[in-house]
């Protein structure tokens, strides 16, 4: 797969340019969408989902945001490009046919311009996805707004007027919108207060999961939070409720570092720069370690503990050390001991390019 | 020790209850005592956590409220338990055919069943219309292809690029 086809490689998100970027990774607000006199993807056969693909396709080409997109079959990638665009955030787990005994559906794609896209032939006929640097909800709901909206006028969407939109899955009815905010909590998990937060969490009707959504484990202190409702509350009501419930988080997650920093200052710049020194030195790297290490230089920069290291490069290395994208720059399969091999490399090459663009060597550095 | 009930089975549960400040033992066995509705360590651990696994397998389906088995979708033709099952309705008719089963579903899951977001101003009549011939039309496209009816298939490809 050329993925220099795909504009900005998919990856405007991770240019840490958005607000709130030294605590929240990215933003992604997704709405669920189902095509009238259609059955939902799973109970179709092929030739019907080919229909969807090529109605949502065309449609989508009509509209100002997705005339230019680029559209990417599943079933006419292999396994490791489709993997490749799932540790991107492009496509789902289920999309890309590589859950647990999961296939490729025929029809599934994904068409995606800058950060907006349609996920087709997921669980629900189009997912309409925009994915934004930073805390975004707002800007990131409007242009899928827009989005929907255009596309609203060219394909009958499955609506009911009480249930609103209609989706295979009854726990996405209703606006079909789904919000979360990927952030960065090493603070409240240091400090042990990260259980509590949780919990408060799915007191106000909200939820979270790990770095990849749905079913995915908690690695490098990233949580992925996000509305566990979406019947009964207008899309503001939802988007503004759990913004401020972000921020709140936020709050508390800066109180922590504050604490950690007032109370344990040797012992947190110590975490910090063996989690560099390992990360710029190590020979192989497994990739939760690589998480893990992450975090701790993440943390760092956040505390103005590891001067001029760009949250760009700690963006780029969370994507481009995972298993897929390793192999697609080193152009062949990898797998252990290679692969952890190859990670570590390339997490070095990172970070030497880094210092030497920041002209920091590693004796520099006595905070 | 045999059964208090069956006077058959050996006794298993040993049961002590006090009524009208009496005490009373029973000794039953675990058919007996299941028939009565003692709640055992076998059953405890039997019966609910079945329930919640199963239920946590499905989903939201697993919230659904018992009945309705024999319904089915007259569009494509889902039923319930195949939404039990997979956690999945079939198609968007299923939320008519199903209506009183997964409103109870949706208040559970959400704590409401009234949309109160965007609504959905459906495109106009001719456009549903078109919609619908343009799905007829590339089924019959499909088909005029597999059977290398070429002839056809051209003319049926001109007729869906109008529409379009």
């Amino acid at each position: 797969m050329d993925l220099t086809l795909l504009p900005d490689g998919g990856m405007t998100w991770l240019d840490a340019s958005g607000p709130e970027s030294h605590i929240v990774l990215s933003t992604r607000v997704r709405l669920a969408r189902n095509l009238t006199d259609l059955s939902f993807t799973v109970r179709s056969p092929d030739s019907e989902r080919e229909t969807v693909l090529e109605l949502v396709a065309t449609a989508a080409r009509q509209t100002r945001q997705l005339k230019d997109a680029a559209l990417l079959r599943m079933d006419a990638l292999d396994r490791s490009d489709r993997q490749v665009l799932h540790e991107r955030h492009l496509v789902s787990k289920e999309l890309a046919g590589l859950e647990r005994e999961g296939q490729v559906r025929q029809g599934s794609a994904v068409l995606t311009a800058g950060d907006a896209g349609i996920m087709i032939n997921e669980e629900d006929h189009l997912r309409l996805q925009c994915l934004r640097s930073g805390l975004a909800l707002a800007p990131a709901y409007t242009e899928l707004e827009r989005l929907d909206g255009d596309l609203g006028t060219r394909l009958p969407f499955a609506f009911h007027p009480e249930f609103g939109y209609l989706t295979a899955c009854p726990t996405n009815a209703g606006t079909g919108l789904r919000a979360s905010v990927l952030i960065h909590l090493p603070g409240l998990v240091l400090t042990k207060e990260i259980a509590k937060v949780l919990q408060g969490l799915s007191q106000v009707g909200l939820t979270f999961r790990g770095l990849y959504g749905e079913g995915s484990e908690v690695v490098g202190n990233f949580f992925q939070l996000s509305n566990q409702t979406t019947l009964g509350k207008s899309e503001e009501d939802l988007l503004d409720h759990l913004a401020k419930i972000v921020r709140q988080v936020i709050e508390y997650e800066e109180r922590a570092r504050e604490v950690l920093q007032r109370d344990a200052p040797t012992v947190i710049a110590d975490k910090v720069w063996r989690a560099y020194g390992l990360l710029r030195y190590a020979r192989s790297l497994s990739f939760e370690e690589t998480m893990n290490l992450l975090s701790g230089v993440r943390l760092g920069v956040g505390l103005h503990l590891i001067p001029d290291l760009g949250v760009y490069t700690l963006n780029k290395l969370l994507i481009f050390t995972q298993p897929a994208h390793l192999a697609h720059m080193e152009g062949r399969p990898l797998t252990d001991p290679d692969l952890p091999i190859a990670r570590a490399q390339y997490v070095r090459r990172m970070l030497d390019a880094d210092a030497a663009r920041s002209s920091r060597g590693p004796q520099e550095k006595n905070s | 020790m045999q059964c208090d009930n069956c006077h058959d089975r050996t006794a298993a549960i040993h049961l002590t209850q006090i009524v009208n400040n009496s005490v009373t033992t029973l000794h039953l066995c675990e058919q007996c005592a299941a028939e009565k509705g003692v709640q055992t360590n076998a059953t405890v651990a039997k019966f609910p956590l079945s329930d919640f696994l199963a239920s946590m397998g499905k989903g939201a389906a697993g919230a659904l409220p018992p009945g309705g088995e024999s319904e089915k979708c007259g569009f494509c033709g889902a039923t319930l338990q195949d939404f039990r099952d997979s956690g999945r309705l079939g198609c968007p008719h299923c939320y008519e055919t199903f209506e009183h089963h997964l409103r109870s579903l949706l208040r559970r899951l959400h704590g409401s069943s009234q949309h109160v977001g965007e609504v959905y101003l459906a495109p106009l009549a001719a456009a549903s219309d078109s919609h619908r011939m343009l799905i007829d039309l590339r089924e019959q496209l499909r088909r005029a292809v597999d059977a290398e009816n070429f002839e056809l298939a051209a003319e049926l490809r001109d007729r869906i690029r109008i529409l379009e």
